[in-house]
């Protein structure tokens, strides 16, 4: 059972609480990009075997969205972050070197 | 204007716990800036008590307010004063971005007392109902099984749920079952 705690209304919510939103920090590219562009925007997620970025939604809660650090091979949580931010704050960056040194996710690194 | 009634009529079981249907009720959402002097200033001339702190509900002498995400508030009044409370909020708050909705009538409201009634609540929402951790005045937005709710324990030990009105039924259905007499599992026993 996945447990995070949302950063908004600071409940430890369980799977069935919350919604996953997929690949977290996306940089959307619409009007006016190219089609390849467009196409790796739509198409090519991350789908990493170890640490992940993701958003999830406090569906059955708050309602608010929010961002999920974690680790696809262990279920581990690293921590729970603001959706206001376009990339993962240092305490979280920290948190996750801490246990996987040397991790990177897209632009990301440790 | 045709009698306003509620969903379940007040219907009512008595099992493990008493499952009440507490009829109508005066609901309001109200989302703004909760930091606002004059958002501070609107509730508490609503309900006569302060914007809540995160996951509690706070009484006052013409209703309560609760805490429903970190922009929203359930304001819960009397069932006729609602939509006066609105446009008095409406008006407090004209020159705040806000909005005031009067939703009574998309609700419908529960209560479950008794020994059990932390019991029958914890078989069908996913939320830790050990004394100590939900207590009186705490407030809390969840799921019961299926349906979205939101429930709060009050000072006497009764829980009161605040769902759709169009899953009154399914809701009303569900909490008897968690009541049923033969049902016990006597975990906060």
């Amino acid at each position: 059972m996945l447990i995070l705690e949302c950063p908004y209304c600071g409940v430890r919510a369980e799977e069935t609480e919350l919604h996953g939103g997929g690949e977290a920090h996306l940089k959307r590219f619409g009007p006016g990009s190219t089609d390849d562009e467009f196409h790796d925007y739509l198409f090519m997620k991350e789908n990493p075997r170890g640490v992940h970025l993701e958003r999830w939604r406090h569906v059955n809660g708050c309602g608010k969205w929010f961002h999920a650090a974690r680790c696809t091979q262990t279920l581990e949580v690293f921590g729970t972050y603001s959706a206001q931010t376009t990339e993962p704050p240092q305490e979280i960056k920290d948190k996750i070197s801490a246990k996987r040194p040397g991790w990177t996710w897209r632009e990301f690194k440790g | 204007m045709s009698k306003a009634v509620s969903a379940m009529n007040g219907a009512s079981f008595a099992g493990l716990a008493k499952v009440t249907e507490t009829g109508l009720g005066g609901m309001i959402t109200l989302r703004g800036d909760f930091a606002s002097a004059k958002f501070q200033t609107a509730v508490k001339a609503a309900t006569g008590t302060q914007v809540p702190a995160t996951r509690k509900i706070a009484f006052g002498d013409r209703g309560a307010a609760a805490w429903m995400s970190p922009d929203e508030l359930l304001l819960l009044v009397d069932y006729d004063s609602a939509d006066a409370v609105v446009a008095k909020l409406s008006e407090d708050l004209a020159t705040e971005h806000h909005m005031a909705v009067n939703v009574s009538d998309a609700r419908a409201c529960f209560a479950v007392s008794g020994d059990a009634a932390r019991e029958v609540i914890a078989k069908v929402a996913p939320v830790d109902l050990e004394a100590g951790q939900f207590e009186a005045g705490d407030f809390r937005r969840t799921r019961f099984a299926q349906v979205a709710g939101a429930f709060w324990l009050d000072e006497t030990g009764s829980f009161h749920i605040v769902c759709f009105r169009s899953v009154a039924v399914y809701m009303y259905d569900l909490l008897c079952t968690a009541a049923h007499p033969q049902s016990k599992v006597g975990i906060y026993a």
